[in-house]
């Protein structure tokens, strides 16, 4: 720690060549925040999803619809705690840019198996006294500025309403959920009982079921269980866990994270070698100082340390600004206005950013600092 | 006419010195890299899903679904409004067949072959004509399939980024197992990234009745289109949309091209910042360490102007350097390279290769030699300030 001063002197003897060095790293690493904060929000939540949560989807695809009744039967299978059932609406708000998940589903039963939802018991007493209610996440209505009490005409394209024009349906906001900062809240719910009486066809029908589990262990066995119950039927499904099933999700739309691994890893090889490059060229300055200092009788490994220490420290003075900085534009919110599930930059890649920035300053200051031990007095102070 | 003799001498001796600095030189010169890489890379990758999407349509084909459709996925058409629809006018004739055709599009569960994961495969309901209004497809292996069985054709792109959609596979489905008959191209297209199958089967499967989801008519000429679509809005037995194809097309590509190239100059633009204070970096180097020769130059009376013009050069020598060395890796890593992504408009699976064209390269040259002007521009003004006797009395 008594070192503390010299290497503070050491760093601010050539300072516009710090002042770049650190701005480098600095770039290097708000990067790093912000290309991990566009993997979670692409990885769509996968670190959340329950275990205990089963998906059960119609075997060909996802589009194809399943009967109510199955959920009677598989609410009868030992180990269920709870089942209930969703369905994609579609639609259209205002125009079709105006993406986010439109979802008709049982109030009660979905936000008993979704806790990591939370809607005051108050907004759910006026959801179920009104059939046409309907609740958005929080992210969701600050993007279109929905206060409880709006009115909300969503045009449908596939499920035509019998009501009023045959076109639109219309909603009325009755609350507004909010979540952990992991959890999408950008979904638009309303009630099962309203769409299905009102829509011109398909009446009977789900998009896909969520059960819940008492044994997460079990949840292969469970799978199979369900899979069995409707083979050779009309309507045969294909179970995973949620987990599995977003994950599988995920990686339709392509590998983002690996993308942006490949980017990360351009960018640090790149940031090493200039770091690396500075850290050389200040040793071979200081060779006859390095000398004094070994005069003086300090040990090698002190040396060692002394110039790693400086690089180790370039290496978090800059990595931990640009860290910071990244953080503070992520607490600033979405940039596209709630267009992305989720926007948070982990706790996790904090910590790996700490690490990457202890692996980048011994690294760059290693070759550097194993010179500077090496190094003979009787060379070094002859050498100019 | 003697500045700019200086100049070029300057400069050349600095050009022929840069050998000796390989190694700070090499430091500007792959960050300058790295930028390029990056961004080339990102925007091949919007430019490869645009082209695949733009070129499936022509302007001289109508879509026609449903009204209020914002994609064939969401749309239906039942039989009687399909029939109606092809009695419009402006639609070509062969003999006594009009060429139009009538679709289902659905998404069936088929693995991909990089991760194993089940993906979302559109699977095209056709009928005996299609071949015909989609004139650019043609089968490049195995043959047709036969019209009133399970046999499917799959697009070649299909074939190759999903496991089993080879001539002589089997694609399980629910109670119905699609048999693979041959394999089609289709320039290059999103519809290579189908599976085609006849329509009629496919609804029996999909319990559909006797219901499609769109249209495709191929139209007399692309100045029909005004007729055809005015004919069927104005038509009260239907209530349709009418797309010319290559707008339908272009509006799928439009969100997904956008965000990308939106995040690809970002990354590219903070990433160029850090190359900047590379080059800056690798220049003071380059300036701090030949100080001596410098002051030597200035005391033999070469001018200031000239040592600035000459580290200039330098800096945008070693940029250009690492443009050209960037785009080359770009080409030689990206061009071409196969992956697939979701469609978010229909949910399904679209195959593209990564398209790395000349004027992505260039653009990438003109970013390198950005930062190489900006980059040199500090240390250039400090080695023209150079105090001469003391440099030339600096170790």
């Amino acid at each position: 720690m008594k070192y503390l001063p010299l290497i503070w002197k050491n760093l601010w003897r050539r300072k516009i060549r710090t002042i770049f060095t650190l701005a480098c790293i600095f770039i290097a690493f708000l990067l790093f925040g912000l290309l991990m904060t566009i993997r979670a929000a692409f990885s769509l939540g996968v670190e959340i999803a329950g275990m205990d949560r089963l998906m059960l989807i119609h075997k060909i695809s996802l589009i194809m619809p399943l009967p109510v009744s199955y959920q009677a039967r598989i609410a009868t299978v030992p180990g269920v705690t709870a089942v209930t059932h969703n369905s994609w609406f579609g639609g259209v708000y205002q125009n079709p840019s105006n993406f986010f998940a439109r979802i008709a589903i049982e109030p009660q039963a979905y936000f008993a198996i979704y806790p990591e939802f939370r809607l005051p018991p108050e907004q759910m007493k006026a959801w179920l006294a009104d059939r046409q209610g309907a609740v958005a996440g929080r992210d969701l209505a600050n993007r279109f500025g929905w206060k409880i009490g709006d009115r909300i005409p969503i045009r449908a394209d596939i499920w035509k309403p019998k009501s009023g024009d045959g076109e639109t349906w219309e909603f009325n906001l009755v609350g507004i959920y909010e979540g952990d900062k992991l959890v999408d809240k950008t979904n638009f719910f309303f009630r099962y009982d309203y769409f299905d009486e009102n829509r011109q066809f398909g009446q009977g029908q789900v998009g896909w079921y969520v059960v819940k589990i008492g044994d997460p262990s079990r949840s292969v066995e469970m799978a199979q269980t369900f899979d069995n119950m409707f083979a050779n039927s009309a309507a045969e499904t294909k179970t995973t866990t949620e987990k599995g099933f977003i994950d599988s999700f995920a990686k339709q739309i392509g590998d983002i994270g690996a993308i942006m691994v490949a980017i990360l890893i351009a960018v640090f090889f790149t940031i090493l070698l200039v770091v690396a490059n500075t850290m050389a060229q200040s040793v071979r300055e200081r060779t006859s100082e390095l000398a004094v200092l070994k005069t003086l009788g300090f040990p090698n490994a002190r040396v060692l340390i002394l110039v790693l220490a400086e690089s180790i420290f370039i290496a978090f003075l800059g990595g931990g600004l640009g860290l910071a900085l990244a953080w503070a534009i992520v607490q600033n919110g979405d940039p596209t206005g709630g267009q992305l599930p989720a926007f948070v930059l982990p706790n996790r890649d904090l910590g790996l950013g700490g690490a990457l920035m202890l692996v980048l300053g011994v690294l760059a200051g290693a070759l550097p600092a194993t010179q500077a031990m090496r190094l003979r007095i009787t060379d070094a102070l002859r050498r100019n | 006419m003697g500045a700019l003799r200086q100049v070029v001498a300057v400069t050349l001796l600095n050009l022929r010195t840069i050998p000796q600095r390989l190694g700070s030189s090499a430091v500007g010169i792959v960050g300058i890299a790295g930028v390029v890489v990056v961004l080339v890379a990102v925007l091949s990758m919007a430019e490869g899903f645009e082209a695949v999407l733009r070129d499936a349509g022509s302007s001289g084909r109508a879509i026609v679904m449903r009204s209020g459709s914002t994609s064939e996925m969401s749309s239906g058409l039942l039989g009687s409004d399909v029939d109606v629809i092809k009695q419009a006018p402006g639609i070509r004739q062969d003999g006594r067949t009009s060429l139009t055709s009538a679709e289902l599009f659905v998404i069936i569960d088929v693995p991909k072959k990089s991760t194993g994961t089940p993906a979302n495969v559109p699977l095209r309901g056709i009928e005996p004509t299609s071949f015909a209004v989609h004139d650019q497809a043609s089968m490049v292996d195995g043959r047709m399939l036969q019209f009133g069985t399970n046999e499917v054709v799959v697009g070649q792109a299909a074939s190759r980024q999903f496991a089993g959609l080879n001539v002589g596979d089997d694609i399980r489905s629910g109670e119905v197992t699609w048999k693979v008959v041959g394999i089609f191209e289709s320039d290059g297209s999103v519809a290579e990234t189908e599976i085609w199958c006849d329509a009629r089967t496919l609804q029996g499967a999909f319990r559909r009745g006797n219901s499609y989801q769109s249209v495709l008519a191929r139209l007399d000429s692309a100045q029909s289109f005004d007729a055809f679509k005015d004919w069927l809005t104005a038509n009260p037995q239907v209530k349709v949309s009418v797309q010319r194809e290559s707008e339908y097309y272009a509006s799928q590509s439009q969100t997904l091209t956008t965000l990308i190239r939106t995040v690809g100059f970002a990354i590219a633009a903070l990433m160029a910042i850090g190359a900047i204070f590379g080059a800056i970096l690798t220049m003071y180097t380059a300036v701090a360490t030949r100080a001596r020769e410098i002051a030597t130059l200035r005391a033999l009376g070469f001018n200031a102007g000239a040592v600035l013009v000459s580290i200039l050069a330098e800096s945008l020598a070693l940029a250009a350097l690492g443009g050209l060395a960037g785009g080359a890796a770009a080409y030689l890593g990206f061009n071409g390279y196969q992956t697939s992504t979701m469609n978010f408009q229909t949910f399904s699976q679209v195959a593209f290769a990564f398209r790395v064209t000349p004027s992505l390269l260039a653009l990438g040259l003109v970013w390198s030699l950005a930062m190489g002007l900006i980059g040199g521009l500090l240390p250039a003004v400090r080695a023209a300030r150079l105090p001469i006797s003391k440099a030339l009395r600096e170790l």
